[in-house]
């Protein structure tokens, strides 16, 4: 073998800027593979028609006018966390506490619920829920942040600690609430006295988190594109020393991001108590803190692409329940799907940042 | 004093499997790799060994198990099973340089949802009364102590009363620590996780390493989902058992500062802390407190993270290009 002139068969360069139209096929291509790439293998391990599997997905999202707001609902909650995170993810602060986050949101609710729902009045009830879900909200988020502009403390890390600090203290207090005595569970707060509970809107119980959701959604992209605060997040994110360098205070920005970060992680958890649930249990975030991770990133930090992206992973999960019953599966193949569908979008990334150059079949090298 | 002595097999029995991911998790990092993954990791070597001896024990029905078979056959594929989520990990992080959290994360999901899935799928096909699967036969083989271990008492009960794999956890934890710290091949790992682009101008093949180490990371890790479905929860299986173990093996290579020898120590500490609450009487009046005490390990970790970066000491540091991805031609 001739070693002297051996180009490797490919090498990679970074792509400059690739047309949105490409980019998108990329992805649009990636998630067609990821499907088929199911099919198989759904066909193989049970034996079922994928092309029924699938339409039961869609039936499970959208069967009835009750699922399809549900699936909405459930969109919307995923849909605000995975912008709260964002705001710190655009600084490349890796908040991956959304988790706890919201459970300290939710705790901050109950909390008002149990201890005051029968001694003020109503619209207090609500002001103060509201008050201390986003307050310790934005607690969880502050600490973090307080040590990362210290100490330069690991975020991913500290973040992640957190999650289960507030997970034990929602189990601590949910023993210490629990109805009736014994029972492991808080059950429906102020079932009587409706206490509390958010108003519906237009008599359906199902708006209110949508509503908030999209408000969230503008607020993000203004304060993200068109506000002092936010051309300082982008600055921290895209590079540090230049932050510095045009006088940016790092740690106030770190701060005071991931202090809204954090309360609107929060305001979640209210959604979740006083609006959904009525209820405080350690699983009411039911793993979204991470979820929304995914979303987010799958979404290029972008607010509106991210409704798209919200949707595909609750489409998923959702479907998944369908499946579970219909033909008798487990509810845990719809996280497999989930899965495969996720590692195809995250791979496809790469061909959207990286060209590769194939060894050219170099004929002039061969007569020399 | 006794009641303290027979608590120690038991915070060991609950650290092994935290020490397996606890190693394999720093061999990963020490490469820049932050492996979100290794929940899920650790579900899915745990259902690959479940799923081999479920197999092995149908075939071989009523009579008497082989009992290296019984050994060999869960462990080849609880590795198999570890390696190629460690595969799909590389690939997609070395190779094709996907966000690390985001890339672990889904490897979370996927793992912990196979797991439920398959072990699901196995409940059904014993057509059990119990959702759990039970493989009492391979268990009582993963489970067999030192013949000597029950003549020496209480020394005995210490350190000589469990199965073969809490041994081979001990064994791998030193040899790791021995190479990261002793060799060479562990100072080009080192290296590449602290400056992948001086390392790879020095000539050290950054892929290579990145790879290798995820993938042996991940075969370690995986071992701890074995040992915990087949000698500490006695060969049973049921879904969502094993809980958060996989992050708590996270917070303990925090708590260990990357260092696999202290892995041995803090994991049996971790494990105790674990199930402390079982050992303080806190009285059918107060059942919450056992929540708090749950919490201890966690915030232990924090604490440690916040002050290792306060002291700001570099040997402490967490490995410099964690998180962050190579890409020789970035500058």
């Amino acid at each position: 073998m001739d070693s002297r002139s051996k180009e490797p068969l490919f090498h990679l360069t970074k792509r400059g800027a690739i047309p949105k139209g490409k980019a998108m096929a990329i992805r649009v291509l990636a998630v067609v593979l990821a499907l088929i790439v199911c099919a198989v293998i759904t066909g193989l391990t049970t034996g079922i028609n994928p092309l029924e599997v699938y339409s039961s997905i869609v039936s499970g999202a959208f069967g009835s006018s009750r699922k399809t707001w549900i699936t909405l609902q459930d969109v919307s909650i995923l849909l605000i966390i995975s912008l709260a995170l964002t705001i710190a993810f655009r600084m490349r602060f890796w908040n991956i506490g959304g988790e706890g986050q919201v459970l300290m949101g939710g705790l901050g609710s109950a909390a008002c619920m149990i201890c005051l729902g029968d001694k003020v009045p109503g619209p207090l009830l609500m002001l103060l829920m509201l008050i201390s879900s986003v307050a310790l909200g934005a607690l969880w988020g502050f600490i973090p942040a307080l040590c990362k502009a210290l100490w330069n403390t690991n975020e991913t890390l500290s973040t992640l600690m957190m999650n289960y600090i507030a997970t034990q203290l929602v189990l601590f207090y949910t023993i210490r609430w629990e109805v009736p005595k014994g029972s492991g569970k808080i059950g429906i707060i102020n079932q009587d006295s409706h206490a509390g509970w958010l108003p519906q809107i237009f008599g359906s119980k199902y708006l209110l988190p949508i509503i908030v959701a999209v408000i969230v959604t503008v607020f993000t992209y203004v304060y993200i594109k068109y506000t002092k605060h936010g051309y300082e997040v982008r600055v921290v994110g895209e590079s540090p020393k230049t932050s510095v360098y045009v006088g940016i205070n790092l740690k106030k920005v770190f701060i005071r991001t991931m202090i809204l970060s954090g309360a609107l992680c929060g305001l979640v958890g209210l959604l979740l108590v006083g609006g959904i649930n009525h209820t405080l249990t350690a699983t009411i975030s039911d793993g979204r803190g991470f979820t929304a991770v995914l979303v987010s990133w799958m979404a290029q930090f972008n607010p509106f692409a991210m409704i798209i992206t919200s949707f595909i992973i609750v489409f998923m999960d959702r479907g998944a329940g369908e499946i579970a019953t219909r033909f008798d599966l487990n509810q845990s193949f719809g996280d497999i799907l989930t899965g495969i569908i996720l590692f195809f979008i995250i791979g496809c990334e790469f061909f959207i940042n990286y060209q590769i150059h194939f060894r050219k079949k170099d004929r002039d090298h061969k007569e020399a | 004093m006794t009641g303290f002595l027979a608590f120690i097999p038991r915070a060991v029995a609950q650290g092994i499997p935290l020490l397996f991911g606890c190693t394999g998790e720093i061999v990963t990092e020490k490469t820049g790799n932050l492996n979100l993954g290794l929940p899920g990791v650790m579900y899915v070597g745990a259902i690959s060994g479940v799923i081999g001896s479920f197999f092995y024990e149908n075939s071989v029905g009523a009579g008497d198990v082989n009992a290296a078979l019984a050994v060999i056959i869960p462990l080849l594929c609880s590795l198999a099973g570890s390696l190629i989520m460690g595969l799909i990990y590389s690939f997609l992080v070395v190779t094709l340089r996907a966000n690390q959290n985001v890339t672990g994360l889904a490897m979370t999901t996927f793992g912990v949802g196979f797991g439920n899935f398959f072990g699901g799928s196995l409940i059904k096909l014993s057509n059990a009364d119990l959702p759990s699967i039970s493989l009492s036969k391979t268990s009582a083989v993963f489970r067999t102590q030192l013949p000597f271990a029950k003549s020496l008492g209480i020394v005995g009960e210490i350190f000589f009363s469990y199965g073969f794999l809490a041994y081979v956890a001990i064994i791998i934890a030193l040899t790791v620590a021995y190479i990261l710290k002793k060799t060479r091949t562990g100072l080009n790992l080192r290296a590449v996780g602290e400056n992948p682009g001086t390392a790879d101008a020095a000539g050290i093949n950054v892929t290579k390493y990145k790879y290798l180490a995820t993938c042996i990371g991940c075969a370690i890790a995986g071992l701890g989902g074995l040992y915990y479905v087949m000698d500490y929860a006695c060969g049973i299986w049921s879904n969502d058992a094993f809980g958060d173990r996989g992050w708590l093996a996270i917070a303990l290579v925090i708590f260990t500062l990357w260092k696999a020898d202290l892995g041995i120590f803090a994991s049996i500490l971790f494990g105790g802390l674990y199930i402390l609450y079982l050992y303080i009487p806190t009285g059918m009046e107060h059942m919450e407190l056992k929540e708090l005490y749950k919490m201890i390990p966690y915030v232990v970790t924090l604490i440690v993270l916040i002050f290792t970066s306060m002291r700001a000491r570099r040997e402490d540091q967490p490995p410099q290009s964690l998180g962050m991805n190579y890409f020789r031609e970035e500058r």
